[in-house]
């Protein structure tokens, strides 16, 4: 650690910093995908803790393995999947909406007839 | 010394936002902080050296997911009340468990990374290198996670439609 504070502004950036970054991010995900009761606040964490994933991928790809490209292909392929994920997830609210006027998930609990 | 300091505000813009997009109470003002973390986030891409991934992040997630959210957002909730506040002791467990979470990961990720990296200036990465590993059929390169994706998205769209449509 002492390593790390000589590191703090001469030098490159350290990897701890980046990987502490996307530890808040995804932590801050995880704390409002638990604790919110509106569906697009949940969907709002989830896409918290999926930018969190893609920063790490990209991390590891430029500080483990600097001549390949993998984290970065993950990172841009997980960024389109995430874009579909969303789009499907904010039509299913939208039909909640449509059939319960409000969005909280407490009002999910019973099955179709 | 410059990559420092715009790493450093980089850095606390996305830890900043990032815990006020979930503990916020209106619900447009979470969506912008999202919008600031995701800005923020291409950012980090380019100080990275990725800059294509900075643009595919700007122009997907920050300019289609986050106008995705808005309309959400504006078709199911009216935008000038607050959302209630989620009862406390949900809220207390979810803040504990995050932070033994983060405890936990906090402690695996700065225990064991000295042992593990040691940094290599690369080269520039190119566009026509990036094109060959996304359209080459080689071992390494990526055509056929490509077209899967364009399925996907084909799927997703026809999916959502259905979904959403009015009855």
């Amino acid at each position: 650690m002492g390593d790390l504070f000589i590191n703090l502004f001469s030098g490159p950036v350290p990897i701890e910093a980046y990987l502490g970054v996307s530890l808040i991010m995804f932590f801050a995900g995880v704390y409002g995908f638990l604790s919110r009761k509106s569906l697009i606040m949940i969907l709002i964490s989830v896409e918290l803790m999926i930018n969190a994933a893609d920063i790490n991928f990209v991390v590891f790809n430029r500080y483990l393995y600097p001549g390949q490209l993998e984290g970065f292909f993950f990172a841009l392929f997980t960024i389109a999947i995430a874009a579909c994920e969303t789009a499907v997830a904010i039509a299913i609210i939208i039909n909640i909406y449509r059939n319960l006027s409000n969005v909280d998930v407490e009002n999910l609990n019973e099955m179709k007839e | 010394m410059a990559e420092q300091i715009i790493f450093y505000i980089l850095a606390a813009i996305i830890a900043v936002f990032s815990i006020l997009a979930v503990t916020s109470n209106r619900i447009i003002r979470s969506a912008t902080y999202l919008l600031f973390v995701l800005l923020a986030t291409a950012g980090l891409y380019v100080m990275l050296g990725f800059h294509y991934l900075m643009a595919v992040q700007i122009a997907v997630y920050a300019g289609g997911i986050m106008v995705l959210f808005i309309f959400a957002i504006l078709l199911t909730n009216k935008p000038g009340e607050d959302l209630e506040p989620e009862n406390k002791g949900k809220r207390i467990l979810a803040a504990f468990l995050s932070l033994t979470g983060l405890a936990f990961c906090g402690h695996v990720i700065y225990y064991n990374v000295n042992k593990v990296y040691t940094l290599v200036i690369p080269a520039e990465l190119k566009m026509q290198d990036i094109g060959h590993t996304l359209m080459g059929t080689e071992k390494y390169q990526y055509l056929l996670p490509f077209e899967i994706i364009s399925i996907l998205l084909l799927a997703c769209i026809v999916g959502s439609l259905m979904i959403a449509r009015k009855r």
